[in-house]
């Protein structure tokens, strides 16, 4: 399709990307940081103290407390999500409550509950990861080829 | 008859006539300045059924019953409903006519869907195919969210140029000019929009999209018409939202059409307050269906309204052409509503 505009459409193409650029108003940036971060840092407070609440109290090795602070922020991002109040976190929170695990819990129950009504096999089985999928098939894709490359240089 | 008048437009000459008008919305839009004007405020977004489709289509049955019982006619006395809506296929518009039993009309321009219905239904009228019309388009952020979108529950930020759907339907039933009750409006001329695209991929910014395609539309129809905008007292586009109304404006100033802005309006602009985050206004088909079909004929029955252009603008994106990485083409179609007293 590109290939067939003519150059005085790509010319009212380039005046009006500038236009448009000029009259579209810009997120706030400092406001939108500084949210992020309060939000962001505050489901990481929440992540320590889970994680200190296992080392300290429950006295789990390193490892252990590490899984026990992922399971149980991916639930709380799980619950949050199913009373429908992490939307609304995120709309304030935007890349704040995006990034930690609780985003990565929030993009599969929220697709879940979304796509329940086209029942549990093509609607929850099949539109699941229609968010998270990627992230999960590159995730695992790179870390493979990681542990490939590990293997043939130096590793052990 | 329709008689063809410059390039794009259709003038008719039957005057055909606004008999009665109905317009549902959901609780947002309620809240909004434009709330106390609707007939019917949804309390349950769902109507109590089981899924966001089959409550639009709901919403869009029982806005198109309101109005003719408001119009005091029988479905059975209908010719045709014409109207549609933005969930695949024309789902909600076609579950709705099931119920209703009128021949249809499946229409699919996007948001521009009720100006289309109003011209096509015009159309018809005129030209002696009917004597009795509905046009009606509906719109639910819901079923909307989940198509074009992310799920509901999904916690994201949106764009300040962004735009939210209206949950709202709207239907007006046309009548020949014979059947003339009281005061209201005449469709006189309709100026069908080319699909325009200026090459705007972001599909967060609605409004840049579809502000060429109204430009376009209303140069045409003024050139067609030998008008110019201080002919209306009002020119009011269906959902360009605060950023493509700016857009559009200054579009027209390029083209050397001055349009003040005590003419000129925007349904989506009016539908929501700036505290609603709304962003840049509303969309969806049901955005200018529910405000046309309330406050704007409202206005013609009162007298405070003589002519008005309805521009209804539509992005024809899907679902698949965004992620195929496509810019978005975007269309435009006029009406000219005239008192019938004028």
């Amino acid at each position: 399709m590109n290939g067939q505009k003519t150059p005085a459409q790509l010319n009212i193409e380039r005046m009006y990307k500038g236009m448009v650029e000029r009259l579209t108003p810009n997120s706030s940036f400092a406001r939108n940081l500084l949210k992020a971060f309060i939000i962001g840092g505050g489901i990481c407070v929440v992540g320590q103290a889970m994680h200190d609440l296992a080392e300290k109290w429950l006295r789990f090795n390193a490892e252990d407390a590490a899984a026990f602070t992922s399971i149980t922020m991916i639930f709380l991002g799980a619950f949050v999500t199913g009373i429908g109040k992490y939307d609304t976190l995120g709309k304030h929170a935007g890349a704040g409550s995006i990034v930690p695990i609780t985003g990565f819990a929030n993009s599969i129950v929220s697709a879940a509950m979304e796509f329940k009504r086209e029942g549990f096999i093509m609607g929850v089985g099949a539109r699941m990861f229609v968010v998270a999928g990627p992230v999960l098939v590159y995730g695992i894709g790179s870390s493979v080829v990681a542990g490939l490359l590990w293997m043939a240089f130096g590793g052990r | 008859m329709a008689r063809r008048i410059g390039t794009d437009t259709v003038e008719f000459s039957g005057k055909p006539r606004v008999c009665a008008w109905s317009s549902t919305v959901g609780k947002k839009e309620a809240e909004g300045p434009l709330g106390a004007g609707f007939d019917a405020r949804l309390e349950d977004d769902l109507l109590g059924e089981k899924t966001w489709e089959l409550a639009e289509a709901r919403m869009f049955q029982q806005t198109v019953e309101r109005c003719l019982e408001k119009g005091g006619v029988d479905r059975s006395d209908v010719n045709y409903l014409l109207g549609g809506d933005l969930i695949n296929q024309l789902m909600a518009s076609h579950f709705a006519a099931r119920g209703l039993e009128i021949p249809f009309i499946g229409l699919y321009g996007a948001c521009s869907t009720m100006a289309e219905s109003l011209a096509v239904g015009a159309m018809m009228l005129d030209g002696g195919a009917a004597q009795r019309v509905v046009c009606a388009a509906s719109s639910h952020f819901s079923s909307a969210e989940r198509q074009y979108r992310m799920p509901l529950e999904m916690g994201g930020r949106r764009q300040p140029s962004a735009q939210w759907t209206v949950t709202g339907a709207g239907a007006t039933l046309l009548c020949e000019a014979l059947f003339a009750p009281r005061p209201t409006a005449v469709i006189t001329h309709a100026t069908m929009g080319r699909v325009t695209d200026w090459g705007v991929k972001d599909a967060a910014n609605m409004g840049a999209v579809m502000a060429p395609a109204a430009a376009r539309t209303l140069q045409a129809h003024l050139m067609d018409t030998k008008r110019t905008p201080e002919d209306y007292d009002l020119i009011i586009t269906g959902d360009l939202g605060a950023v493509g109304h700016s857009l559009f404006h200054e579009l027209l100033g390029q083209r050397g059409i001055k349009l003040d802005d005590k003419r000129s309006a925007d349904c989506g602009m009016m539908i929501f307050s700036g505290e609603q985050y709304a962003q840049s206004g509303g969309s969806g088909c049901g955005c200018s269906a529910s405000v046309i079909n309330s406050e704007i004929m409202e206005r013609f029955s009162t007298g405070e309204l003589k002519r008005a252009a309805f521009i209804a603008t539509g992005a024809l994106l899907n679902a698949t052409s965004v992620l195929q990485g496509e810019t978005i083409p975007a269309i435009a179609h006029l009406v000219v509503l005239e008192s019938s007293e004028a």
